[in-house]
């Protein structure tokens, strides 16, 4: 079993501190959401974690297994088990998903020789289309489409932990149903340990989550069960907040 | 400013002139280069080689260039109908599509020379031909090569031509490319420029004819001290023409490229569009990149863009493949080679394309910065 341990972070952009403290453990098959309200710092957590430039970290500590992920490059990350989804993917013009994937397998020492039937499987199993998946890297593809893409990787790559960054940002009932229940399944099959950001409660109907986290003004508010998201439906931020 | 000894009459510009501002033309003595020639490969299977000539045939020059259009282009068709007249015609007969395309490796096999060709593609009415014109010369050889192509489809005729330049880096290369589009052509002028010390192509695409398209698309790629330098003209003459300019290229060490680009849409030229995209990496601190496009309208009526970029590898990009657990280095060259894929996956499928995009992945140095 693998642990990813956020510890007293306190991090933000130039000029700016924007997490003030924050303090998560994450087990190898648990499903932990982070909800809040804009500006409560979801995103620049995602970002500091991952090891995204232009963030700044001022103290605390981020550790998988014990290794200091805030010391590693996004790329050492990364091979350390860590996979981001990003809220907007970027495009890549020119470059296709089998380059990446097959330099990340190279990059791991992972043999390549059977990829092409790996991600012909996996699109299938998100009901992805494959003459999608040839396009360049989320370039001309709708919301749904791009986070299909972005779940297509995580499922080859097998991480042991994932961020998701408003996965359901964007995204249609169909595609939000197959990219969810993909994760999901990736937690049973890879024990893959997952870290939920979002806004809405709807993403966690189809990706139950183990906890709960509400973040706000940079801290970690309140943490509860499921039940804590079907609250915030009733209530809202605000009340939840204070 | 005096006339040259080999070529009376011709005068050289300087960098004074607008169209060679930019330019390396002042570090060219042409008293050092005699008049020479290239050594000559056409490869063209049966089903072409009956519309191959090769020498005499000066009646033929001017199809598409009648008066000559800088120093450069003179100097040619003084070549041309001199001791060093280097000639080769591809007619093409009305109504036939070719299968096969003809490739005409140029080779520069000593220094000290200055060579001249003209390559002629005259296509008949409703033919179809693709024409590959390779450059070719080793690092030793320190000479100036200063070839016209010109290209004239008939009506509905269809031309594809490409020129690759993998000249060796003390070769100078002072190119001209010159279509003529008649009514519902289409023209096609690829270039792809990985070789040479200073490489300039000139290139004007000119729409004579109604509803004639053309595209002009253009990998380029320097290193070290190199210099690539290109003109583009989309010229629009007559009424709903079409033209879609892709020119994308990249400097690293202190490499240097300057793209000018200038749409003229002429006064008759009305319902016509023209599309101008110009991107540039800048790989090194070092490597320097200008883009200058234009524009030049007469008439109301018509759909016209450009765009142009220079600058670094994007870090986004960069950030996305490294979040992927791949290493600065090969993510760097994956944005690369994709930058330029949008080029090299418009080329024709051919062999002698096939291997550019390994040609250029050689020459992308890892942990360029």
């Amino acid at each position: 079993m693998s642990t990813l341990k956020i510890e007293n972070l306190v991090a933000g952009i130039p000029g700016k501190q924007i997490l003030n403290g924050i303090n998560l453990t994450l087990n190898s098959g648990e499903v932990h959401a982070i909800m809040g309200p804009n500006g409560a710092g979801k995103s620049t957590l995602s970002g500091v974690v991952m090891g995204k430039p232009g963030y700044v970290v001022h103290s605390g500590s981020v550790t998988l297994d014990g290794v200091d992920l805030l010391a590693l490059p996004a790329w050492e990350r990364a091979q350390a088990g860590l996979h981001l989804i990003m809220q907007y993917p970027t495009e890549v013009p020119g470059v296709h998903l089998d380059d990446v994937i097959r330099e990340a397998y190279a990059s791991r020492g992972r043999n390549t020789s059977t990829l092409d039937a790996e991600i012909v499987a996996e699109a299938a199993r998100i009901h992805f289309d494959m003459a999608l998946v040839e396009r360049s890297m989320n370039v001309d593809l709708s919301g749904g489409e791009k986070k299909r893409n972005e779940t297509l990787q995580l499922a080859l790559l097998k991480p042991k932990f994932a961020i998701l960054d408003e996965l359901d940002s964007g995204l249609d009932i169909d595609a939000l149903r197959d990219c969810a229940r993909r994760v999901e399944a990736a937690t049973q099959e890879d024990n893959l340990g997952v870290l939920v950001i979002t806004h809405y409660a709807r993403l966690l109907e189809e990706l139950r989550p183990d906890v709960v986290h509400i973040l706000a003004a940079g801290k970690i508010v309140k943490s509860g069960g499921p039940e804590l998201a079907d609250e915030l439906e009733t209530t809202g931020y605000a009340g939840l907040t204070q | 400013m005096s006339s040259l000894a080999h070529y009376p009459g011709v005068v050289m510009p300087t960098v004074e002139e607008e169209i060679w501002r930019y330019s390396r033309i002042e570090e060219l003595s042409l008293d050092t280069y005699v008049a020479g020639s290239v050594v000559n490969y056409v490869d063209a299977p049966s089903d072409v080689a009956s519309i191959v000539t090769q020498g005499a045939a000066v009646g033929e020059c001017g199809v598409a260039m009648p008066i000559p259009v800088d120093a450069f282009a003179e100097i040619n068709a003084i070549h041309c109908s001199g001791a060093h007249a280097d000639i080769i015609t591809v007619k093409t007969e009305r109504g036939k599509s070719y299968a096969s395309p003809v490739v005409i490796t140029r080779t520069l096999s000593i220094s000290g020379v200055l060579a001249a060709p003209r390559l002629i593609i005259d296509a008949a009415e409703n033919s179809e031909v693709t024409v590959v014109e390779h450059f070719l010369s080793s690092d030793d050889i320190s000479s100036l090569i200063a070839p016209v192509v010109e290209i004239r489809a008939a009506q509905s005729a269809r031309v594809t031509y490409i020129a690759i330049n993998e000249l060796g880096n003390k070769t100078w290369k002072i190119a001209h490319q010159q279509s003529l589009g008649e009514r519902d052509s289409t023209t096609r002028l690829f270039t792809v420029a990985l070789g040479g010390d200073y490489a300039r192509v000139r290139t004007e695409a000119r729409l004579v004819g109604i509803g004639a398209t053309t595209q002009q698309v253009a990998l380029y790629f320097a290193d070290k001290t190199q210099m690539h330098d290109f003109r583009t003209l989309q010229t629009h003459i007559a009424p709903r023409t079409s033209s879609d300019l892709l020119f994308k290229g990249a400097v690293q060490d202190t490499a240097k490229s300057v793209y000018t680009g200038l749409i003229r849409i002429e006064h008759e030229a009305h319902g016509s569009q023209a599309y101008q995209t110009n991107r540039n990496l800048t790989l090194s601190h070092g490597a320097w990149a200008e883009s200058v496009p234009n524009l030049e309208i007469e008439t109301n009526d018509v759909k016209c863009s450009h765009a142009s970029t220079v600058g670094p590898i994007d870090d986004e990009q960069r950030f996305y493949l490294e979040s992927r657990g791949i290493h600065p280095d090969i993510a760097e060259r994956l944005v690369v080679l994709g930058f330029f894929n949008e080029v090299l996956e418009r080329l024709p499928q051919i062999d002698v394309v096939s291997g550019l995009r390994a040609k250029v992945a050689a020459k992308l140095h890892a942990g360029a910065q």
